[in-house]
């Protein structure tokens, strides 16, 4: 093939992800779950890059875990999200910084339905302001945050005090990745890499030194299935799904699972943690678990953030080998601080100690 | 009761969800292989896709009032691999919406769980302005959550004093959200429908409870109604026994 036929094929699998000036929509998992992640999110981008981020109080959910648990109707979720489109125009963005899987899934269904069927976007401006009084533009562009760090991740590895390379073999780590079901199974286009090479997390990974691992069930679910984690009866289709792919991903050996969506990072590491409980099986090297963090931790511990600050110690599956094979002195005596700085007594049962 | 005379199909076509993700099914299957629930449940969307293709009002009853409806976990990998460009995950949300607001959801075990998302999630949402609240994700009920989460629930502030969050702070992670935002997000649930599902799933399901002989309580989740939502299970819903499931474990390795 000439290379001006595949430069053609392969910029339909790219995006436009703006430079600067940035409105940023929080996620709910992401705040509850891994509130450090969130915080290394907007440290990277405005204190090491030097980038432009609004946020804004009063943002709130985007109903997107209610919208796919089916209590929240269409309509109300489109308003939702307009309403979050009003604060950003109030504010002069016009380009979103989203950090969460689920409400990047929903923003481009949402953009997609007015794009193919304008009467709901004017029914939305309209019930929107009944509701609020606002009005609003819709956004130039739509960014995951983890596009963001992708589009930056050259810089991030100029700025790197550590890499994705183990520091005793000089080889390097071996890392399985995990973009989330709603990134772009369900509108391609918006997604770097479509939803068939989805590059957004490899990129970041081998900017940094790291190994892709490509195995049976790289873009399987896993397994949060909304109404199936919710509900207490339905939690094994959860643990099934995850369990198939730490089942396929282990002959690899990884060293680190790194995700895109908040929601996928909980459950690899949860779900870590109840099948050693219940049949004491370990899915990484020398019967240890596979550490699962997010991409923002991971762009932190190469930028060289001390782990404790990003919360890698609130994960069940603990990061210590990591660390270590990487280079980074990190004392586990100082991962569970109170306030004043003394020591609260360490969890039991945690995975890797 | 006699049962209401109006064309479901119709019903379902009003739903945008519906028509742009039903259009010419050719029942190849393709979903079904790539569906993460019908290797866990006994479903099978490429049937569900046919029986909503049949256009017959009472197949389309039988479906809302079903099992089956309820079993898709809404990962959408069945819209990546359709030939013909159909989403049958977003043909069942346009059935799950209609099987609420008939109050049909109620005649399943798995349907009556609506209840338990709308008591959690749904109330969350015009409460706090989250879907998910760090303090309400009790460990006792989140034993999956494991130590870490424990450790970070029973040390609230100091966690996230370190990660740079504040506990009903002003702003950053877990921040209230104003009284008068929250009004905002209650008047557009009032304005576009999503008040009215509420009720509607309310409505019903005390109306269930009533039937079954169970405690309703109309705030709150302790009560016999709502336990018995989350955790029953007749045992009949997956694809294959629970041992032969352990058996397949167990030799796989």
């Amino acid at each position: 093939m000439k290379p001006e036929g595949k430069k053609r094929i392969w910029a339909e699998y790219q995006k436009e992800i703006p430079d600067d000036h940035f409105f940023y929509v929080r996620s709910c998992i992401r705040q509850t779950f891994f509130a450090g992640s969130e915080q290394c999110f907007l440290k990277i981008l405005r204190d090491d890059l030097g980038k432009d981020v609004f946020e804004d109080p009063r943002h709130t959910t985007c109903t997107g875990i209610g919208y796919h648990g089916d209590v929240v109707p269409f309509e109300t979720i489109q308003a939702v999200v307009a309403r979050h489109f009003a604060l950003a125009t109030e504010a002069g963005y016009k380009h979103i910084a989203i950090s969460c899987v689920t409400s990047f899934g929903i923003y481009t269904e949402i953009l997609e339905t007015w794009k193919h069927f304008p009467e709901t976007l004017e029914r939305t401006r309209e019930d929107l302001y009944r509701a609020t009084g606002r009005t609003f533009e819709i956004p130039e562009t739509i960014s995951h945050a983890s596009d963001i760090i992708y589009k930056f991740r050259d810089q991030i590895a100029q700025k790197a005090k550590y890499t994705l390379v183990d520091i005793n073999t000089g080889k390097p780590l071996k890392v399985v990745e995990h973009i989330g079901c709603h990134y772009s199974k369900m509108f391609p286009k918006h997604g770097v890499g479509g939803a068939e090479f989805p590059h957004v997390l490899v990129g970041m990974v081998e900017a940094w030194g790291g190994d892709i691992i490509d195995y049976p069930e790289r873009r399987h679910c896993c397994g949060f299935g909304f109404r199936q984690y919710l509900v207490q009866a339905n939690r094994g289709y959860s643990l099934f799904a995850s369990r198939k792919k730490f089942e396929s991903m282990e002959p690899y050996r990884p060293d680190l699972i790194i995700a895109n969506c908040p929601g996928c990072t909980m459950f690899m590491d949860r779900w870590q943690y109840t099948i050693k409980e219940i049949d004491g099986i370990t899915y990484g090297a020398d019967g240890q678990g596979i550490p699962v963090l997010t991409y923002e931790e991971v762009a932190g511990l190469v930028l060289g953030y001390n782990p404790w600050e990003l919360g890698l110690q609130y994960h069940n599956v603990q990061s210590m080998p990591l660390l270590r094979r990487m280079g980074i002195k990190a004392d586990p005596s100082e991962r569970f601080l109170a306030r004043d700085g003394s020591r609260l007594p360490d969890p039991v049962n945690l995975i890797n100690g | 009761m006699t049962e209401p005379m109006e064309d479901l199909y119709s019903r379902l076509l009003q739903d945008i969800r519906f028509k742009e993700g039903l259009k010419a099914c050719m029942n190849c299957g393709i979903c079904t292989g790539i569906c993460p629930a019908a290797e866990y449940y006994q479903y099978d969307p490429r049937r569900v896709i046919d029986l909503v293709q049949t256009r017959n009002n009472d197949v389309i009853r039988e479906l809302l009032k079903s099992e089956t409806i309820w079993y898709c976990g809404q990962c959408m990998s069945c819209k990546t691999r359709c030939p013909r460009g159909n989403t049958p995950g977003m043909v069942i949300m346009a059935l799950r919406k209609l099987s609420q607001e008939l109050g049909y959801f109620t005649d399943s075990e798995k349907g009556r769980q609506q209840f338990a998302l709308k008591r959690t999630v749904g109330d969350n949402v015009l409460k706090h302005g989250y879907c998910v609240v760090s303090y309400d994700v009790d460990p006792e009920a989140h034993p999956e959550q494991g130590p870490a989460w424990e450790h970070y629930y029973n040390h609230l502030d100091d966690s996230l004093a370190r990660l740079g969050g504040e506990l009903n702070g002003k702003e950053g992670p877990t921040r209230r959200i104003s009284d008068d935002v929250l009004d905002e997000l209650r008047s557009i649930f009032k304005v576009t429908g999503g008040q009215d599902l509420y009720d509607a799933i309310e409505e019903a399901s005390e109306k269930k409870a009533e039937e079954m002989g169970m405690e309703f309580r109309k705030e709150g989740r302790d009560f016999e109604y709502f336990r018995h939502v989350v955790t029953a299970d007749n045992g009949c819903h997956q694809s294959e026994p629970e041992d032969v499931r352990k058996d397949v474990y167990e030799t796989g390795r």
